[in-house]
Parts: C-alpha cells; structure tokens; sequence
C-alpha cells in the first residue's frame, strides 16, 4: 500500500481534489452511520471499518469498491447524506429568511432556458412603423380587415386510419366553418386551384405516419403563405380525463401567447386567420395556441365566471402540439417554393438558449 | 441626410418598397424612403448603379418606374416611367453610357435613351423571362434567361438577331424534353464564357466561342431551385444560393462544390461579390443582409432589415473602411500619425528583435552540437555493448542446439 502521487497534469489533479472530496463525505456518513444505528450486525460493522481504511488513502471512491453489494450499500447511504445535508442547507435558509423577516433578499429566480433567452433582433417592436406597414399589406390583411371569412378544407394523406380520421373530425369542431373531405388521392397541387374556386381561405392537411398524426400543412389561399408543422402528443377527446360535454358551434375566442419575433408574428397571424374574427362570448369557449420554447400547444377550453372573483374552466379537447418545420411564400409547392424560413437542425439549434418563434 | 448616403456601403431593395442603406464600418442600416407613402407598388424590383462614379442608384419598382437615386443628397431626384405595370416586373436593369436598359418579365427589352420618352430599341427576348444582365466588360453585352425560353446573348448595336442562343439540353433516355428555366447568369470576365444556375439545381457553363451551343460544364448543387449567382473576384468558382438558404462556391473547372456558406434561414433572393475583396454578400426572404468571407466561409456580418428583401448592390469601395473615409478628414491625419509612429517603432523593434534571436539561436546551436557529440558517442559505446551481447547470446544458443 504505498500510493506515490505523481503530478501529470493539472486536468488529473483535479479529478483526485474530487475524489477526495468524495472520500471525506464518504468518511463522515460512515462515522454518522455508526453513532446513529449503533447496534447493527458484525458484518456490515467489519464492513464499515475496512470502508475507513480504504477511505484512507486520498483516491477513494464508491466505484472503487469492487463487491456490487457493498458497493450498491454505499452508494445508497452516500446518496442519503448528501439529502440530509441538502434538507438542513434548505432549513437554515428559511430559518435565517423568516428571521430577517421583511428585510430578506428576494428569492432566486431559477436559472430556466426561457429566461436565459438570447435576444433576438427580430423581436417585433409594437411601434415599428415599417413592420406595422409590412403586417398591415401582408396576405392576411383582407382577413384582419374584416374583408374575407375563414373557410376551411380538412384532408389527410392518403388512406387516413382510425385515429387521423377521428382527429380530423374533432379539429373540424374546434375550427368554425370547416369540411372535412375525402383526400382520394388527389394530389395538392390539384386540390388548392378548386378550394380557390370554391372560396376557402385554408387547406389542412393532416400527415400519418403508422395510423398516428405526425404532420400538419396549414396553406393560406389564395396567395399563400404555406406553414408545415410537426405534430406530436395528439390527445383526442376520448382519451382526456375531466372533460366537458362537446364544443356548441359558437365561433371560440382565440389566445396567442408568446408569438415575439417577427417569424412569431407571422405564425400567429396565420393561426388566428383560421378563426372567425367576431367570437360568439355566448358559447364561452377558447381555443389557446400557446408557444413555449418554440412548441405551439393548443387547448381548447370552456370557461365560466363563477363569481367576481373565481373562473372555472373545463377542457373540451382535443390537445395537440405542433412545432414548425418550414414556412413557404405562396401556396404549398414544396419543390419549386420559395421558402421564408427552414428549420435547420444541428445549425438552427445548437444553441438551447435561441428560440425562433 | 447626404451624410448617411455617403456612408452605405451596401444597398438594398425591398418587397415594401424601401431602399436600404447598410454601413458596415459604423454597424447602422438606414432607410431611404418616406413612410407615410409605403406602398407595396414600389416593390423595388432591381437596383444598379447610376454613373461610374457610384453617386446615382437607378431603382427599378413594381409600378414600372425607375427613380434615380442620389447618394450625395440621400433622396430620390428624378423618375420616368419605363413600361405599364400590367408587363410584369422588371427581371433587369442595366446602364449602357446613358442609355438605359430595362426588361421585364414577359420578356420585352427595351433600350431609353435619356432625352426621349419612347424607347429607342425594342426587341422580344422570350416569354417568361427571370433574368436579365449586362456584361460588365463589353456594356453592349446583355443576356437573358428564363423558364422555357434558354439563354440568349444580344449585342444591342444590333438587335435584330440574337448574338448567341443557346439550345436546350439532349433529351433524356426516354427522348423526353428536358426543361428549361434559367434563373441567373453572369459572363465571366477574360473570356466569352457565360455561366448561368436554373430552377432545376444546376450551374451550366456556356461558350459562345466556340460552334457548340450546348453547355460546355454542367454541375448540380443540391435539391432546390437555385435563384442567384455571383461570381468573386479573380477565381475560377462561382456562388449560388437556392430556395432553401443554401449558398455554395461551385468550381468551374470540374464543377465540384468547395464550400458552404452557413447561416442563412429562408431563400436567397440575389447575391453579389464584391469587386475587389473576397466576401459575399446575400439577401432574401429572411429579411436579413449576411456578409460571408469566401476565404474562411465564416460569416461576418448579419443584418436584420425588417422587410423581406429583393436585390442587393454593393459599392466597389472596400466595404468596412468606406464608412470611415467618408467620416471626415481629421480622424485620416490622426490615423496617418499613428501609422508613422508605429513605422518607425516597429523598425526599431524588428531590428532589436532580430538581433537578439540571432545571438541567442547561436549560442543555442554551439550547445546543441556539443551535447549531440556527446549524445553520439554514447550511443557509439552502447552498440557495440549491445553488439557484443547479441554475440555472447548467438554463441549461447549454438551452444544450446
């Protein structure tokens, strides 16, 4: 047992200040083991003892112990110590916060991804004269002028299974004014001049991919622009739990949240043209498209006021979650289209902090 | 006002009908329009340089105008009307001493001269026609490309008959047409050469020297259509960029790609090299300027421009200092003082420098040769110490057998 330590390199020595630091935590809840269980078998007694000899020398470790048992034993008491330790650092704080009493510093914000957020310099400046003229004269400005209704076509990929099918349907409750049709193998590039023809305003086209919805075209007719989304934790009505009778046929409000940049705005732009502008306040329904971290979620919720003070609110379903995949100028050509914005995985984010929308 | 012209470096066209100004030395982006008349009408459309001097900016827009713009004064001076809107928009706009070129997309190309309103010569280039451009060398020298009607190279003294027209590809396997659809082309200076990208991913090289009117080089470069191309200075490669964001030098020897350009979020819409520096610039629908180096493909610059963006111009001036010789003369003779300082301090510590390396690289050389004599008779004493065991071990072994 004679260990010589040999400095390589600096990257080594500091692996051992670790190891050692775990040694001496090792040490302690060896020592607090004892004087707390006091009467235990021999075994394990023998165990903690040659436990402390090994811990000894300053290259000590869990790992190190060669018997998966004992080895498993440690491990486990390590992991309790270091709660306890965790438990006690928590309480002294709140002891020392309660004792200042009023004087105490305001509690951490914890560290999250959103609020860490790099800044965005497309983040859309509500006094912007130029992107206020650029939204203002964009292909949804006969909608938002209170000039177009929204009228939608609902289709699938081709052979739809059960549950793209029942999807479809549930979404056609959800969206006012929609027909939901047969796909027939019709390929799109036919379908958009006859729903031009036939006055929509959308075409949705839900993808499948093994009987499971995986993808989403939303196409703003006439001119454009066409959004593909991913789909992904569809949750149809059945499957929810606490769910309210079925959607009335009132046109819901709609929420937006969290649409900043200038790709967000032109997402949200689209996403709320697919509702009637006037929201029937009788039938007391929302349908909420809330972007988190680059995640559109959408619920559909029926709410009450039940005093002053109190809301209730009953979820009608279905839920779903979408993420863009592109956003295309003009109507859906994916070959020949030109493209606004590309999600370019690897590229796009390879910062976690960098959110899009 | 002409301050800020003055010091843009970079100019851009826009589908709200702003023309943009980009100084890169002072990091600022000016808009050169008055926003209360914003119209969508005044989609510029294309953008080329007025006189040789780069005071005027000629702005071609969707209503069939073109404004000439002064980058002394910073506001536009004059306009006349060049075709009705109902023509299509203009794929082209090139200056031939004063007279004006223009052409639009149904395919009619038309020569202004300054004093007359109606254009001097008029000649048919095709029917969908995306591109026009002028040979830098030869000002005479247009081209014109577009879907279903193929390359085709006018001298403009004589109009009548197309200089060069280039024939479609073979037909493939099948004895089906290929189809055609020229996007973008450029001449390539030093020869007759023209190279141009389509709306089928491919870069096509032509030679209008020589009897074969097919293209001499053809290369692919990804999935997508490609929009714009640029050739850098002095080089055999060419940049293109398609729908998707993607831009890449492609060599015109073998036609293989050597680079990517990275960074980009939605299609590029036009791109330019710059004359003399090797960077790029390039713009599109993701409303932001890049600036990328051609040597080290790093992206230099990003500018965010609120309006999608249609076409790009950049000064022949180097792009970072002209902001910083327009700033004003006296900042120059302070810069021009230090410069002097630092000549001659650098003289003085090269030579110090060099001096000492010498002295000591010396004295190091003496030493290393001692030590390697040494080194050498050691080892001289430990083969034949070596030798001799192997020796003693061989005679063991005979022994053995």
């Amino acid at each position: 047992m004679d260990i010589t330590e040999v400095p390589v390199s600096q990257t080594d020595s500091k692996g051992k200040k670790k190891k050692n630091k775990k040694a001496k935590k090792q040490k302690k809840s060896v020592e607090e083991a004892e004087s707390s269980s006091g009467v235990d078998n021999k075994e394990e007694l023998k165990m903690k003892s040659e436990a402390a000899e090994s811990a000894f020398p300053p290259t000590f470790s869990v790992s190190e112990i060669k018997n998966k048992q004992r080895r498993h034993l440690m491990f486990m008491k390590l992991k309790q110590e270091k709660r306890k330790q965790k438990m006690q650092l928590k309480k002294k704080k709140k002891k020392e916060r309660e004792a200042l009493g009023d004087k105490a510093p305001p509690k951490e914000v914890p560290k999250t991804i959103e609020n860490q957020r790099v800044y965005d310099e497309t983040t859309v400046d509500p006094e912007d004269e130029e992107v206020a003229f650029d939204e203002g004269t964009d292909e949804f400005s006969a909608y938002f002028n209170g000039l177009t209704n929204p009228k939608v076509l609902i289709t699938t990929s081709d052979r739809p299974r059960g549950r793209t099918v029942r999807f479809c349907e549930q979404l056609a409750t959800v969206v006012p004014n929609a027909h939901v049709y047969y796909r027939r193998g019709l390929a799109l590039k036919r379908v958009i001049p006859q729903c031009v023809a036939r006055n929509f305003t959308y075409l949705m086209v839900i993808n499948e991919d093994r009987k499971i919805p995986n993808g989403m075209v939303l196409c703003h007719l006439p001119d454009g622009p066409t959004a593909h989304f991913k789909i992904s934790s569809v949750r149809l009505r059945k499957e929810m739990k606490r769910r309210g009778k079925d959607p009335t046929e009132h046109s819901p409000e709609v929420i937006l949240n969290n649409f900043t940049t200038r790709l967000g705005h032109s997402i949200g732009r689209l996403l709320a043209a697919l509702f009637p502008q006037d929201p029937q306040f009788v039938g007391r329904q929302v349908a909420t498209f809330h972007n988190q971290r680059d995640f559109i979620f959408f619920r559909f919720h029926r709410y009450i006021f039940k005093n002053e003070k109190k809301v209730g609110i009953q979820e009608l379903g279905p839920r779903f979650t979408l993420k863009l995949r592109s956003l295309q100028k003009g109507t859906f050509d994916s070959k020949f289209g030109e493209y606004e914005w590309v999600l370019k995985r690897h590229e796009m984010d390879a910062c976690r902090r960098k959110f899009q929308l | 006002m002409d301050e800020r012209g003055r010091l843009c470096s970079v100019w851009l066209g826009s589908e709200t009908g702003i023309l943009k100004g980009v100084s890169l030395s002072q990091k600022n982006a000016f808009n050169f329009c008055n926003t209360r008349h914003l119209s969508r009408e005044q989609e510029v459309r294309a953008l080329c340089w007025g006189d040789p001097a780069e005071s005027e900016l000629l702005v071609a827009s969707r209503d069939g105008t073109v404004r000439t713009f002064s980058t002394e004064k910073g506001s536009f001076t004059e306009a006349r009307v060049c075709g009705e809107p109902e023509q299509g928009c203009f794929s082209g706009l090139a200056l031939n001493g004063d007279a004006l070129i223009t052409c639009v997309e149904c395919g009619t190309l038309r020569v202004w001269r300054e004093d007359r309103s109606e254009p001097v010569t008029e000649l048919q280039a095709g029917k969908n026609v995306s591109r026009m451009r002028q040979n830098p060398v030869q000002r005479n020298q247009v081209a014109t490309g577009g879907k279903d009607t193929g390359l085709k190279i006018w001298d403009l003294d004589r109009p009548e008959q197309p200089a060069f027209t280039a024939k479609n590809l073979r037909d493939d396997w099948l004895d089906l047409r290929q189809p055609q659809w020229v996007r973008d082309m450029a001449f390539i200076p030093d020869s007759q050469k023209v190279v141009t990208c389509t709306g089928y991913h491919q870069v096509h090289v032509y030679d209008p020297s020589t009897p074969q009117r097919r293209p001499v080089m053809e290369a692919k470069f990804g999935e997508y259509p490609l929009t714009a191309l640029s050739l850098p200075a002095g080089g055999s490669t060419v940049v293109v960029g398609n729908t998707h964001g993607q831009i890449a030098m492609l060599d015109l020897r073998k036609g293989l790609v050597c680079g990517i350009l990275k960074g980009l979020a939605g299609g590029v819409r036009s791109l330019q090299c710059h004359a003399s520096q090797p960077v790029v610039a390039s713009c599109g629908l993701d409303r932001f300027l890049h600036i990328h180096s051609l040597d080290d493909r790093k992206l230099q610059h990003k500018v965010y421009l609120k309006s999608r963006l249609n076409c790009l111009l950049l000064s022949s001036r180097d792009l970072e200092e002209a902001g910083a010789a327009a700033a004003g003369a006296t900042s120059e003779e302070v810069k021009e003082e230090e410069d002097e300082v630092w000549d001659t301090m650098e003289q003085v510590e090269e030579a110090e420098e060099k001096q000492k390396r010498k002295a000591s690289g010396d004295e190091e050389e003496e030493e290393e040769e001692e030590e390697k004599e040494e080194v050498k008779e050691k080892k001289e004493e430990v083969k034949e110490k070596k030798e001799e065991v192997k020796k003693s071990k061989k005679k063991r072994k005979k022994g053995q057998d």
